[in-house]
């Protein structure tokens, strides 16, 4: 099927949207688990800039870099997940303010 | 016709994550957050990126999503979390953390203000993708696996000590 004409500017606006919303909850909660989603927010409005200039251009390359941050973001999760656990199992909370210490 | 899914989609989007992102229960906020990345995948569809639509579903909103509930379950949060959740959540925590957000879409938007061009309406197949992504970024391809491997080998080092300790007692 063939996409629509969307104007980028519309398209980048919602991306940035996405991202402030990302930053203000990585900013805002203490929870490690809705930091981690944040991060996820974060990486897909990036993603969602890259899928934008992949289709005002008209090329894959877009596509690609698209597949490459859920790469990332695949990664990133699995690793933050882990940790999640083991920050359950030693400090007993999710708060990450307490577990600023590096030597816990 | 198009253009209305379109910014219905992007409203379904930036709508559930905020509201994702402000809930106190975690399996909410996980629900709220797989509506916005459905609604992203709604809108890689129709800008012309069908195969990266059909990615967003199956392993952002499928296999990472999945990942998350699977350690929400295993943690077995409960209501103690959801109390000390909501007192974090108010008061004037917002303040300079909306302020600085804020302070950065204000400056997003003046940068954007002077784009120009719109996507254009062709669809770029997924044959295309493959081509490409197996042609000149063939080398991104085996980075991005070497990565996946790490990721492997971490995620299964600090998750077997704790089942291991979980065993103990």
């Amino acid at each position: 099927m063939d996409g629509l004409m969307v104007p980028m500017e519309h398209v980048l606006v919602i991306a940035g949207l996405l991202f402030v919303c990302g930053l203000f909850g990585l900013m805002l909660r203490r929870n490690i688990i809705f930091m981690l989603m944040s991060l996820e927010v974060m990486l897909n409005s990036a993603a969602l800039a890259f899928i934008a200039a992949g289709a005002h251009w008209g090329q894959a390359d877009g596509q690609i870099i698209f597949m490459l941050i859920l790469t990332v973001a695949a990664a990133e999760v699995a690793v933050g997940l882990g940790l999640v656990l083991q920050i359950q199992r030693r400090f007993k909370t999710l708060d990450m303010d307490q577990a600023n210490r590096l030597r816990g | 016709m198009l253009a209305a899914l379109f910014y219905i989609a992007a409203f379904i989007a930036l709508t559930s994550t905020m509201a994702a992102l402000t809930r106190t229960n975690a399996t909410h906020a996980l629900i709220y957050l797989i509506v916005s990345l459905l609604a992203v995948a709604v809108m890689f569809f129709l800008m012309g990126a069908p195969f990266a639509a059909a990615l967003e579903v199956v392993i952002y909103a499928g296999a990472i999503m999945v990942l998350f509930v699977f350690v929400i379950m295993m943690l077995n949060l409960g209501d103690t979390g959801e109390d000390r959740e909501r007192e974090w959540l108010t008061g004037r925590n917002w303040f300079i953390p909306g302020a600085m957000a804020a302070l950065l879409l204000l400056e997003m938007l003046l940068v954007l203000s002077d784009s120009q061009g719109v996507t254009t309406g062709t669809a770029v197949s997924p044959k295309a993708v493959g081509i490409t992504l197996f042609g000149p970024y063939l080398l991104a391809v085996e980075i991005a696996s070497m990565l996946l491997l790490s990721a492997l080998v971490g995620a299964y080092h600090l998750g077997r000590r704790f089942i291991v300790r979980r065993g103990d007692h």
